[in-house]
């Protein structure tokens, strides 16, 4: 345990040396400050800075992790020679990364926003940047031990960003589109939850712009994630979202042949 | 002698006493010349005044059928026990003023009310409290009368066991001013109901409509707030409706608006103030008809405007904050947009004549989605929506084309200050 802290402890030196994590840090925490100040309506604020949070933190998540990944890998071979065990050596690497940019979002998002005022949102902020912050970093990493090539990794790892952001919802309002006539409200929204960015989006925007999503998918989205159980429940997905990379990486971590 | 003279003169007496007085004040209490409502009602002629004194009457059925004043002193309160009616009236130029009445009952085959005004003019019915009433005040076929700071509420629990607040059916020139009224299934209803006036009403928490036109020509209603009703306002089957100043708000819901229009024509929607409803405006067979000068603010959909309405106006409007500002069913448009302010637009204005010099177009593709299936509302705020929304602005292709505010305004047209009612 004491080889883990410390490894993570180098890591994390390493990272903040690295100075992408300072520049994303400080870019993040601009473009907030940016938005807060000149919106003079802050509902309007929160949707912006939704989007930055469901599509810029998971892309510079992925790229950020993959590129730590492939840059460090000979002083992860390095580490391997040592006798320390291979699982708290991904283990460190991974918690090392997905901290330091769960803090990046921390200081960079949610610092502003509590200067401009707290209410619940910024909760619902904090656990779908933070959760997001931590699947795209699993992701990362375990697409980046499963090629050895560095282009390809990279590729892959935005491909999954553009997958979840965009590809997935056009196949959700293709299969609405596509089989209109059959009731479909609860396998779409199956379908929606089943998806980390979406889920996120789903639960700011119901605590946000509830009279929109009234209706009767507005009222049945309500009954279901709306309450507490529907934020245990969503939580449940994004933490099942996160664990499940994250094992199987670490699986292939400790059977890859470096 | 003098006896004989006394008793010749003591009809005369009498007569002049009874009839010289212009108005009589008859006193009705535990300890005064009548203990009920009813018989005090039965000594009294046209012009009478009967004072209720503080106390609860069980009582019900009471009919006036003579041109008196009713009024009660600080709490005077008429239980009809949910037997029957309380109060029903016959006769013209009646005024009945601060009672309460309550416990009106539920009916199926009678529409039970706490004051009916049934073939009488010139009626007032002012300052009284109705609780817990089926329907509380109920006009038919009546003219020229008012119902002035009432406060009126029930406790409905569904649609079908309940009543309005304040219901007109076949009613000329009726006057409703400033009444509260909550807790009912619609809060003023009007049937058949011409020339008449509704303002500085305050109708929230009904169950279905906060305000409900049939059929009524040539109404105004101005000033008054509609607020957390069921469905919001309907004016339906209805012509030259005028709607100005009032705030419709909060009124959310799967099938809720904040105004409902269907099949109105030649109508005027000024100065209103329309914030946080699902729908600000939904508009069905709407003709001829003017909104102009009105805030829509943080609603779903500021205005939804169905294919089926035409030569409709609407100008000089802001639209802040709203998920939708119009949307439309159609892949035509025969309504006029102009000089709007939309917080969405970020077109340019070089010439400094704060008219953008870019049209705008309010509708977005997935709006229109949206209206044709509503399950599509999933994704809103997307990047794949708002991707297809940019493509759709620059090339429309679903929209419709002439679905444009050519003078798009670059500031605010109405600094209206928000009123805060608790």
């Amino acid at each position: 345990m004491n080889n883990n802290l410390r490894i993570i402890k180098f890591i994390i030196i390493d990272i903040i040396k690295n100075k992408w994590l300072t520049t994303y840090t400080l870019f993040l925490l601009i473009l907030t400050s940016v938005i807060i100040l000149f919106s003079n309506d802050s509902n309007k604020a929160i949707i912006s800075l939704t989007n930055v949070v469901l599509i810029l933190i998971p892309l510079i998540t992925v790229t950020f992790t993959s590129m730590h990944y492939y840059n460090s890998k000979e002083f992860i071979q390095m580490l391997l020679t040592q006798p320390i065990e291979r699982k708290s050596v991904f283990i460190a690497e991974f918690s090392s990364l997905s901290i330091s940019l769960t803090m990046a979002f921390l200081i960079g998002v949610i610092l502003p926003l509590i200067f401009n005022g707290f209410s619940i949102l910024i909760l619902y902020m904090i656990i779908s940047g933070t959760m997001l912050s931590l699947i795209f970093c699993a992701f990362s990493i375990l697409i980046s031990i499963s090629f050895d090539e560095k282009i390809k990794g990279v590729g892959v790892s935005i491909f999954l960003w553009l997958f979840f952001s965009v590809i997935y919802d056009g196949i959700v309002l293709y299969i609405y589109f596509a089989f209109n006539s059959y009731p479909l409200e609860n396998i779409v929204l199956f379908l929606t939850a089943l998806n980390p960015v979406d889920i996120s989006r789903i639960l700011i925007l119901l605590k946000l712009e509830i009279s929109s999503l009234m209706g009767y998918t507005g009222a049945n989205l309500q009954n279901i994630l709306g309450n507490k159980t529907g934020l245990l429940l969503s939580l449940s997905v994004l933490v099942i979202w996160a664990l499940t990379p994250f094992i199987i990486a670490l699986k292939k971590f400790n059977k890859k042949n470096f | 002698m003098k006896i004989s003279r006394l008793i010749f003169f003591l009809p005369i007496f009498i007569f002049f006493n009874f009839s010289n007085l212009v108005s009589r004040d008859i006193l009705v209490g535990s300890n005064r010349e009548y203990k009920d409502i009813k018989s005090a009602i039965e000594n009294s002629v046209n012009g009478d005044r009967i004072i209720i004194d503080d106390g609860i009457y069980q009582t019900n059925g009471i009919i006036i059928d003579k041109e008196i004043t009713v009024s009660g002193l600080n709490s005077a309160i008429i239980d009809a026990q949910n037997i029957s009616e309380a109060i029903t009236i016959k006769s013209s130029n009646v005024t009945i003023q601060g009672i309460t009445i309550k416990n009106i009952p539920v009916g199926f085959m009678k529409d039970y009310a706490g004051i009916r005004i049934e073939n009488s003019k010139k009626v007032t019915i002012k300052q009284c409290r109705f609780v817990n009433n089926f329907f509380a005040v109920y006009l038919s076929n009546s003219d020229s009368s008012n119902v002035i700071s009432n406060v009126i509420t029930g406790n409905a629990s569904s649609e079908s066991f309940s009543g309005n607040g304040i219901h007109l059916w076949k009613c000329n020139t009726i006057n409703i001013d400033n009444n509260y009224i909550s807790g009912h299934r619609d809060g003023i209803y009007l049937e058949f109901a011409i020339n008449s006036v509704i303002t500085g009403n305050y109708s929230e928490k009904n169950l279905r409509y906060g305000l409900h036109f049939m059929f009524s020509e040539g109404n105004s209603y101005r000033k008054n707030i509609f607020r957390g009703n069921g469905a919001g306002v309907a004016v339906m089957y209805t012509k030259r409706v005028e709607m100005t100043e009032n705030i419709f708000e909060d009124n959310w819901g799967p099938s809720s608006y904040g105004l409902l229009l269907k099949d109105i024509s030649k109508s005027r929607i000024y100065n209103n103030m329309f914030r946080k409803n699902t729908t600000g405006i939904y508009s069905e067979g709407t003709t001829y008809t003017i909104i102009e000068n009105n805030i829509f603010s943080s609603n779903g959909w500021a205005i939804k405007i169905l294919g089926n309405c035409n030569y409709d106006t609407i100008i000089n409007n802001d639209f802040l904050s709203n998920t939708f500002d119009i949307s439309t069913n159609s892949h035509l448009n025969d309504n006029y947009y102009d000089s709007n302010f939309w917080d969405r637009y970020n077109g340019y204005d070089l010439d400094r004549n704060l008219i953008g010099d870019v049209p705008y177009r309010p509708t977005s593709l997935f709006s229109t989605l949206v209206v044709k299936s509503p399950e599509a509302i999933l994704l809103v705020r997307s990047f794949l929506v708002e991707l297809f929304d940019l493509t759709e602005k620059i090339m429309p292709s679903v929209i419709p084309e002439s679905l444009t505010d050519n003078h798009p305004s670059m500031v605010m047209k109405n600094k209206k200050d928000y009123i805060q009612y608790d």
